[in-house]
């Protein structure tokens, strides 16, 4: 299974925001593999949560732990059948690691987007 | 002549000032694009003649001769359109009716279906043309329904007075893009005057003559008038903050229509702005 975790300049650490996001971790649970790829919506003068969500089912995840994620973003997941699972604390290592546990819940309230409000 | 009046800083006195310059001058137009709320109607209490409905224009694909070659995806600079399972898929709110997609599409899969946003009302207060954008509750862009406002008021040599909406976004740009001059309706607060300063940069970068309008002017507040000196902004006129005019405000009712000492303030400020004192 493919993961996506949003991630902060660290590299490590969980990002606050989906869309805006600078990196995604992307998580190849059965080769192991794991990826730090530039979020190519990071910048993005509207409709950074769409851009962010197509480079997410792009990776070919199933899966996305994320702190937060808008509604719009949230529709595009649920039509390519990809999970959203709510982050907690600080490291996306301990998030992937609950995740394999299955101890993260899915995240099932999501907000109506910013649109350069905030 | 085509005179917009902003503020950044909502509450400021927008429509305090363009409802009262527009009575003033008798004969104008006046055009609320404060689409989100606009209440220049509230004290104008214009007679509806007219209703029109705002589109725009969303596509809308043809399944079957769709190929997913993603083209349309690609070319989308809203992120409007997001590539799912082989297909396009629409977020109508996102997507600013460029039409790109459509002329884009290899297959012709992509026509375009017209959504309602908003209307807009005209009518008649007086010698005062009244044009008021009013969007749909729930809609994210209020530009649709601007352009539609302007394009109703449109009056040749008449002079237009453009409310605009609070901010220094895209809904004002839209509003002030084709403006004459800027009447800046400015609050002596830290608050207001942090976002009169952002109007401002605004209005210059478009080249906009600005005249400044000082609100509830409670004395002289420096920082305001400083700005406005080293940047060569003339003060046309400065309202003072008086239980009088919260009054008549409260009461719906038009200052210039009731007390004199508006009344000549606004013949003044109308007459500099016809000379050309903004700046």
């Amino acid at each position: 299974m493919i993961i996506a975790i949003p991630v902060d300049d660290s590299k490590k650490n969980v990002c606050v925001s989906f869309g805006r996001a600078p990196y995604f971790l992307i998580q190849n649970t059965e080769s192991g593999k794991n990826d730090i790829v530039d979020n190519p919506a990071a910048e993005a003068a509207g409709g950074a949560g769409l851009k962010a969500a197509q480079f997410v089912v792009d990776s070919g995840a199933e899966a996305l732990i994320t702190v937060r994620c808008g509604q719009n973003a949230a529709e595009v997941f649920k039509a390519a059948n990809v999970k959203i699972y709510k982050a907690f604390g600080t490291y996306a290592d301990e998030n992937l690691k609950a995740l394999a546990e299955n101890k993260l819940d899915e995240l099932t309230s999501f907000h109506a987007g910013f649109h350069g409000r905030a | 002549m085509k005179v917009a009046v902003l503020s950044g800083k909502g509450g400021t006195g927008k429509t305090f000032v363009s409802v009262n310059l527009a009575v003033t001058a008798k004969n104008a137009v006046y055009i609320d694009c404060d689409v989100e709320e606009p209440n220049g109607r509230l004290f104008l209490k214009p007679e509806l003649k007219k209703e029109t409905p705002v589109y725009t224009r969303i596509p809308e694909f043809d399944a079957e001769k769709c190929t997913g070659c993603r083209k349309c995806v690609e070319f989308c600079r809203y992120n409007a359109l997001v590539f799912v399972r082989g297909k396009p898929m629409v977020f109508p709110e996102v997507c600013h009716s460029c039409g790109g997609c459509a002329l884009l599409c290899p297959e012709k899969a992509v026509t375009e279906s017209r959504r309602q946003v908003g209307v807009v009302e005209e009518g008649d207060a007086g010698g005062v043309r009244v044009i008021t954008g009013v969007m749909n509750t729930g809609e994210v862009s209020a530009v649709p329904v601007i352009k539609a406002a302007l394009r109703a008021g449109e009056a040749g040599d008449t002079l237009e007075v453009i409310d605009c909406p609070p901010g220094s976004g895209c809904p004002v740009l839209e509003s002030v893009m084709g403006a004459d001059c800027c009447i800046l309706a400015a609050e002596p607060t830290a608050f207001g005057f942090h976002n009169f300063q952002m109007v401002h940069r605004l209005a210059a970068l478009l080249h906009k003559p600005c005249g400044v309008v000082v609100n509830k002017a409670d004395g002289a507040y420096a920082p305001l008038e400083e700005y406005c000196a080293a940047h060569g902004t003339p003060i046309l006129l400065r309202i003072p903050y008086s239980a009088r005019l919260a009054e008549l405000g409260a009461a719906g009712k038009i200052a210039v229509e009731h007390d004199e000492e508006t009344a000549k303030a606004f013949r003044e400020l109308l007459a500099a702005i016809q000379k050309g004192a903004a700046k």
